[in-house]
């Protein structure tokens, strides 16, 4: 735990529903520096939604999420601008800018949203994309990259902005079994360096090595959390057990991302 | 042989309608990108009153006769809001405006087919979603539009010869000029035919050139 730590981002009661079916009933936990959160719970009971309500890309219907001291929600467009910045989203399905090559799609924000120059955004960009080992890829396009690779850009993408806390919305689900490990290995390194992140994934593995806290979400509520050691051999709910055992069935174990 | 002769002391004249038939074809095509570009995205990610508009708007232009629209603006509506047009202007504007009606539904197939993600990204990158359309979605959605957009230049070119029933002086009006003074259709429009396959051939040939120069390395065929 590392509850010593700042207070970094508060995520209060978020309420959303989509056509009259809510989605999100009251969801709240808080997250600290250095903190890693891995969200788990079954398809559709809002986990891409709880991360999209953080950045506001989806609105919440009610709650409030907070970034240090500052109210992110209920602000007008230019000040949710302002916040996204400094909180990173890695997509499930990369959403990289597929006319732009790597280096492009990392420095792209720097310059138009930061306003750096040119030099000084490429010199950042590509120091990021050393970061997730992609130098010498830095000048191919989207499409001339592994799936991997792709998403390893990606984080590099978030990370140029010097976010404050990154959220991960299943950054492996849509990757080949033998590409995960590569875009783990990234995000357990960024995790020992002290970033703050709140990842929605399947990998039990990446949960049980990184995360400080497992948070199982399930039709809309948070049922359960608690660090991985609890979760996994002393859970309050039959339900979480069973959910932990079949996700470990089904997507690795203990000792290493894959079985 | 005299058919030669009648052709040859036509041509200089039939050519110089190359420069009007060009002019009227070229700025009505980019009148047609300048509205239909903001016409897009305003049908994409506009609120529904927009949407509606740009509906009505689209349906109107697409749904009239060329001619009906030339007669209607150039006799009509110009001259009873006080707009003394040259025949060329006006028909500069109404084949634009003609045009974006077109040219929109081009750009919005693309916009559409990129999908949201993209969006999504760029906006929690920090954009605003205006930086994100103009920046992330727009570069490549124009790209993806040029083999489509490629039928406007053509369609526009066969559809300008339409302008000589306002007396636009472009290389049928004048074709039929000599024609008429001649009696001698045959080879006279035959010129006129050979002037526009050449001129649509060339201009396909650029924009089959462009397409490849801003291809995205790795969008293979």
């Amino acid at each position: 735990m590392k509850r010593e730590n700042e207070l970094i981002l508060q995520v209060k009661d978020i309420h959303k529903s989509f056509g009259g079916k809510e989605v999100l009933k009251g969801v709240s936990f808080d997250v600290y520096k250095g903190e890693t959160k891995v969200v788990i719970g079954p398809s559709g009971t809002g986990k891409s939604t709880l991360l999209r309500c953080i950045n506001q890309l989806t609105f919440p219907d009610k709650g409030t999420v907070w970034l240090r001291d500052q109210e992110v929600t209920h602000h007008n467009l230019k000040e949710i601008n302002r916040f996204r910045q400094k909180i990173g989203m890695v997509f499930q399905d990369f959403n990289l800018f597929d006319h732009l090559n790597a280096i492009r799609n990392v420095e792209i924000a720097l310059i138009k949203v930061k306003g750096l120059k040119k030099m000084e955004a490429r010199e950042k960009a590509m120091q990021e994309l050393k970061r997730v080992g992609l130098s010498r890829q830095s000048l191919l396009y989207p499409a001339q990259l592994s799936g991997g690779q792709k998403q390893r850009v990606s984080i590099a993408r978030a990370l140029a902005m010097d976010p404050e806390v990154m959220l991960f919305d299943e950054p492996t689900s849509a990757l080949d079994p033998e590409l995960i490990g590569e875009v783990l290995g990234v995000m357990q390194k960024l995790a020992r360096e002290g970033m703050t992140m709140i990842v929605v994934t399947h990998e039990m593995g990446f949960a049980r090595s990184v995360a400080d806290e497992i948070i199982f979400l399930e039709r809309g509520k948070l049922l359960e959390s608690g660090p991985p050691e609890k979760l996994f051999q002393n859970p309050e709910f039959e339900r979480t057990r069973k959910f932990l055992f079949k996700l470990t069935e089904l997507y690795g174990d203990i000792n290493g991302y894959r079985r | 042989m005299e058919n030669l002769i009648v052709v040859y002391q036509a041509l200089p004249f039939l050519l110089q309608g190359i420069i009007t038939t060009l002019g009227l074809v070229l700025s009505a095509l980019a009148l047609g990108f300048i509205i239909g570009v903001p016409l897009s995205v305003g049908q994409v990610y506009g609120s529904p009153w927009t949407k509606k508009f740009i509906g009505l708007y689209v349906w109107f232009f697409r749904g009239l006769p060329i001619l009906v629209l030339l007669f209607l603006f150039y006799y009509g509506l110009f001259n009873m809001i006080g707009l003394n047009l040259s025949a060329f202007m006006a028909a500069v504007l109404v084949l634009g405006l003609r045009s974006s009606a077109y040219q929109a539904q081009i750009f919005r197939g693309s916009i559409q087919s990129l999908g949201q993600g993209q969006l999504l990204a760029a906006q929690s990158l920090g954009m605003s979603k205006g930086m994100a359309i103009w920046n992330i979605i727009l570069p490549q959605a124009l790209r993806m539009s040029i083999p489509g957009w490629s039928n406007e230049y053509p369609a526009m070119l066969t559809e300008s010869a339409v302008t000589y029933a306002i007396g636009v002086m472009e290389v049928l009006t004048r074709g039929n000029f000599i024609a008429s003074r001649t009696y001698r259709p045959m080879p006279i429009y035959l010129t006129c035919a050979i002037i526009f396959i050449l001129l649509s051939y060339t201009g396909m040939k650029i924009l089959h050139i462009l397409e490849e120069k801003v291809r995205i390395p790795g969008f293979e065929e």
